[in-house]
């Protein structure tokens, strides 16, 4: 995180008279976001850990009271809080390599300095990422359709039989949303390739000139340049693909069809607070999965001191 | 769209700058590999864009060529021969000889049917055995725009549109001016707490919105907000980390000698930021516009929330989906309204892509 870090004199007080009154300034112009965060992010989030010892419920006017741990227990012998937090890990682990490795491979593609016209073609592979999700839910499902969309139209016509029905079959439904995901993968595409046109050419050179190949100018530069951009698109991922659930929400109206596979975790969070205005167990659903995602978060920090690797930390 | 390209100074530009000098010129010899490669990514290109393609043909297709098995994959009607006051499809009809003729069919019958030849009307019918259920028909290409105007009207799009445009543009001001303020307080004064109060602000980003959410929709329930614009356009107006980073990160490209000067000459904070930085920031404050713009747009959690059950208030993407309810036995229908409601953030981006995708490289990269 580059942090401004404007360089301190030493041993002189820092705000003076004059440094006071700039200071001053400095709070009445981030006084919007302080304002904001405050309150749509710091008192919510206390208010979320709050709701959890409550019955608050907008469903029905009961007396508010405080419940002890009563929405844990529930949660604990919830079979559905495990068998939705097992969906979303289990389509995690197909999204994410995809979300993480997918953009590189195209940007190291039009990165390459041989594809004519590679402007045009970031536009158009990044065209997608602008398109309004539920209208990309629509495109797809046609797409996916079992027997009129074109992917098995494509499967049969290479001589598949019996081509999968893809969103209607509880077995082929996560990789039809992952699939659905491809679409996503603008904004890590043009991040990768901005981190490939900032690794410097003379290292190419230099690995060139001791008889380096292209795969081992890949695994040895490429790659360990590009890790602190891998290791970004990394957590962001994390933190998307845990909170998954628009994409069916719309494809199945939140019924968790084919066969309750895609009750993700958050439409089961989103069915409680919003469907059951449960706003009580809802909370107590959206600490869990906060604390899953700061745990996977810090795990992932904590390993990328062993793998990431900044240069010089400078820029 | 020119002038839009053009941004005069700061990181826009010098990051573009540095881009060109790392793509190792190409060389002599070269070209079949990449004619190969460009190849290669075109291919990739298609099979990516396939489903925009599918939902393009389908948004003009009639609901009988859609009901119809192994109808083309491109908009098309069956051919139709006129004979005797009445319109009979024309079908490719095997013949015995191992030929194949396209005749139009005037009589179905089980086992046999009788056709006539379009060419040659006047003549005797000819006979065919087999079943006329077998045969394919003959189409023709022909687009049914007509999808667009119904859709235009079933869904209500005017409505939907000016809810649409609206949300976005008052939210969107409500980003510039709240980010813009924020972000010059972060780039420009020193003030204890700062580097504390920016990493909390980033923080902001890779928090999942469940955690909030539940708080914040109660109370908006409670003051009667739910069903109204309100939480859509209020928080907008309280700056957001992606946006006010993105500024700030301009704005610290921008040489301070500048302010100073302004400061001399008495120019207060205010001042020195709408007439020194402003002027020199348009190309982020264009940036975030189209960010925000196409964001707002493409909305679907917000509206959803706040909006449901209020089918005159909602946006361009709710409707999309309410209609999808209602009209999901009509393909065509949907694919069209799925078109309408994808045309403008595209167009938006295709306009803007320049700032759209530097903006992009600087939250992602210096992060």
């Amino acid at each position: 995180m580059a942090n401004p870090s404007v360089a301190r004199p030493p041993r002189q007080p820092r705000f003076s008279g004059l440094g006071w009154r700039r200071a001053r300034w400095g709070y009445v112009f981030i006084a919007p976001w302080l304002i904001g965060f405050a309150a749509f992010t710091a008192i919510p989030m206390i208010a979320t850990l709050a709701f959890s010892f409550t019955n608050i419920n907008l469903a029905q006017a009961q007396p508010l009271a405080f419940v002890g741990l009563k929405n844990y227990e529930k949660l604990i012998n919830d079979q559905q809080v495990w068998d939705s937090l097992v969906i979303t890990l289990k389509f995690a682990a197909l999204a994410l390599p995809i979300a993480v490795i997918l953009p590189l491979l195209v940007a190291l593609l039009l990165h390459s300095r041989h594809l004519y016209g590679s402007s045009a073609f970031r536009v158009l592979f990044f065209l997608p990422y602008v398109v309004p999700f539920v209208a990309a839910v629509f495109i797809w499902g046609g797409m996916l359709n079992p027997s009129t969309g074109w992917i098995n139209l494509a499967l049969q016509a290479v001589g598949v039989e019996n081509p999968p029905a893809w969103l209607e079959d509880p077995s082929w439904v996560y990789p039809g949303l992952a699939l659905i995901g491809v679409w996503g993968i603008g904004a890590g595409m043009i991040v990768y390739l901005a981190g490939l046109k900032g690794i410097p050419t003379d290292l190419y050179e230099a690995a060139r000139i001791d008889g380096a190949g292209a795969w081992a100018s890949l695994r040895h530069i490429t790659i360990p340049m590009l890790t602190p951009v891998i290791f970004f698109t990394m957590v962001l991922s994390v933190v998307e693909v845990m909170q998954y659930f628009l994409v069916p929400l719309v494809l199945q109206d939140g019924t968790g069809e084919p066969g309750g596979s895609t009750m993700f975790y958050n439409l089961y969070l989103y069915k409680n607070f919003f469907t059951f205005q449960n706003m009580s167990y809802g909370a107590t659903l959206a600490w869990l999965l906060f604390a899953i995602t700061l745990a996977i978060t810090l795990v992932l920090f904590g390993t990328a001191r062993r793998w990431v690797y900044y240069a010089g930390e400078a820029r | 769209m020119t002038a839009l390209s053009i941004p005069r100074r700061g990181i826009l530009r010098r990051r573009g700058r540095a881009a060109e000098g790392s793509r190792p010129p190409r060389q002599r010899g070269d070209s079949g590999r990449s004619f190969l490669i460009t190849l290669i990514a075109v291919l990739i290109l298609a099979a990516f864009l396939s489903p925009m393609l599918r939902s393009l043909a389908y948004s003009v297709k009639s609901l009988d060529q859609i009901t119809q098995a192994h109808s083309p994959l491109y908009p098309a009607d069956p051919v139709m021969f006129s004979f005797g006051g009445e319109d009979l499809p024309i079908m490719n009809v095997p013949m015995p000889d191992g030929s194949t003729r396209q005749l139009a069919l005037l009589e179905p019958l089980r086992r046999q049917s009788t056709f006539v030849d379009p060419a040659a009307p006047d003549a005797a019918p000819i006979v065919w055995e087999g079943s006329w259920r077998t045969l394919e028909p003959v189409w023709q290409f022909a687009p049914h725009f007509e999808n667009f105007a119904a859709v235009w009207d079933l869904i209500d799009y005017p409505r939907l549109l000016f809810n649409t445009v609206f949300i976005a543009v008052v939210s969107t001001i409500g980003t510039l001016v709240s980010c813009t303020l924020v972000a010059y307080g972060f780039a420009r004064f020193r003030f204890p707490g700062r580097g504390l109060l920016f990493t909390l602000l980033i923080a902001t980003i890779f928090l999942p919105a469940a955690v909030t959410i539940i708080p914040t929709y109660t109370v908006f329930q409670r003051i009667g907000w739910v069903g109204t614009w309100l939480p859509l356009l209020v928080p907008a107006f309280f700056a957001n980390a992606y946006d006010v980073f993105l500024m700030r990160q301009y704005f610290m490209t921008i040489p301070t000698e500048m302010d100073e000067a302004a400061a001399i000459d008495g120019a207060g904070p205010f001042r020195t930021l709408i007439s020194v930085l402003i002027p020199q920031a348009w190309p982020v404050i264009v940036a975030v516009a189209v960010f925000h713009l196409v964001y707002s747009w493409n909305d679907f959690f917000g509206p959803l929330l706040y909006t449901a059950g209020r089918p005159e208030i909602q946006t361009v993407a709710l409707g999309l989906q309410r209609f999808n309810g209602i009209y999901y036995r009509e393909p065509g229908y949907i694919q069209a309204g799925t078109l309408m409601t994808l045309v403008i953030p595209v167009i938006a981006f295709l306009l803007t892509q320049r700032f759209f995708t530097r903006g992009i490289v600087i939250t992602g990269v210096d992060k």
